[in-house]
């Protein structure tokens, strides 16, 4: 256990001082975008949103099949149904956003200056329901799924544009940042490992999908799950698979990887929710 | 009667009880750990190396990793190719590898059959 903890911090210590002092955000998604053009030199930028189906042609095929009856259609409608019933107080969750709540996914994750920390679309969610005397719903599939669903829906066609207004929110986009890059689990390997240095390569019969546009189309229905899950549910399932210890839904770590790893697809277009293999 | 017993107790007694049956005890001693080195290496909770690595006679393989092949001519030195597959961090810092020894994802034991395996290739 000293031996891993020691790669991690090692991992860590690493990801921080590879860091030029003068790059940013900005620069880091410029890069990221150059990387990929370069190693596909074919795809067109805006295919990244379709993440392995962008690089792979015989599994897109399938997939543009699945896409004729969308397996995540039903998640949509009871996520409309969901979003337009009143709580128990007579107000609805489009009180909580801007518009009503209809095209407005793209407002998240944000970064919240008062609160000081990242804001992710399934915790207004559920802060909208505790703020209107609901319980809130589990985090990574289900109900709060179908919602997602629903309001990523209605978001289609917007640029992804995820801003870092100030320091404390650079702070938490630097945090993402470190987590992407760091080794973890027994399998001591990072994010990028898989989906940056080996995007396109297979392991076993699986494409490893680019992390550019990776943000773009959740939530997902994911043939081997047999049902919806967000984005966290996901980060959970890679962590596991490098066996390391997957951290809890919409704690911390996870916002924060989702607010870098947004960050990243910005200029994509938002083509939520998804369906993959 | 005990001699004999605590022979046969033994699996380095029951290899060269084989190997004086057939006249062949070191190639009889070694085929064995390089088929044990298969079994842990395509052992996907174990070694799993064909999900990164092309081989002949692996099923779906993955192209993470090279193919692997001329092995003995590439590591004519048995110790180098255990050092790899224990922690091949050590070689290249940015290596996807996973540390098979270093992070105890095999047994020492384990990683023995492995090298023996990976030499037949």
């Amino acid at each position: 256990m000293k031996k891993l903890l020691t790669a991690i911090s090692v991992a860590l210590f690493v990801g921080v001082t590879a860091t030029p002092a003068i790059a940013g955000p900005a620069e880091d998604a410029n890069a990221f975008r150059e990387y990929f053009k370069k190693r596909f030199p074919d795809i067109p930028f805006d295919d990244y949103i379709n993440g392995v189906y962008a690089v792979n042609a015989g599994a897109r095929e399938q997939w543009m099949a699945i896409e004729e009856f969308p397996p995540y259609q039903i998640a949509i409608d009871e996520g409309k149904k969901l979003f337009g019933t009143p709580f128990k107080n007579g107000q609805t969750y489009g009180s909580c956003f801007s518009n009503n709540g209809v095209g407005v996914a793209d407002e998240y994750p944000m970064f919240d200056s008062k609160r000081g920390e990242v804001v992710t679309l399934e915790l207004a969610i559920n802060e909208c329901r505790v703020k209107n005397g609901e319980e809130p719903l589990p985090w990574s599939k289900g109900k709060i799924a179908s919602i997602l669903a629903y309001m990523a829906f209605t978001t289609r066609g917007k640029k992804i544009d995820i801003k870092v207004p100030d320091d404390k929110a650079l702070a938490a986009y630097e945090d993402g940042k470190r987590f992407y890059y760091a080794r973890r689990g027994q399998l001591n390997m990072s994010c990028a490992h898989c989906h940056v240095d080996n995007a396109g390569n297979n392991l076993r019969a699986n494409t490893l999908s680019p992390a550019l546009g990776h943000a773009s189309h959740w939530p997902v229905y994911r043939s081997s799950w047999g049902d919806m899950g967000t984005l966290h549910r996901r980060f959970q399932g890679c962590n596991e698979q490098v066996r390391a210890k997957a951290f809890k839904p919409q704690g911390k770590e996870y916002r924060d990887l989702e607010y870098f790893l947004t960050y990243m697809s910005n200029g994509l277009t938002w083509n939520g929710p998804g369906a993959r293999e | 009667m005990r001699k004999p017993a605590s022979i046969f107790a033994t699996s380095t007694g029951a290899v060269l009880l084989l190997g004086s049956a057939f006249l062949t005890p070191v190639v009889a001693a070694e085929a064995t750990l390089a088929e044990t080195g298969k079994a842990v290496a395509e052992d996907r909770t174990k070694g799993n190396c064909f999900a990164c690595h092309d081989y002949p006679g692996a099923v779906l393989p993955g192209n993470v990793g090279p193919k692997l092949m001329n092995m003995k001519a590439r590591f004519p030195d048995k110790a180098k190719l255990r050092a790899q597959i224990y922690d091949a961090t050590k070689n290249n810092p940015n290596t996807i590898m996973p540390p098979f020894g270093k992070h105890r994802i095999l047994t020492d034991k384990e990683l023995d059959a492995v090298v023996e395996w990976v030499l037949t290739l």
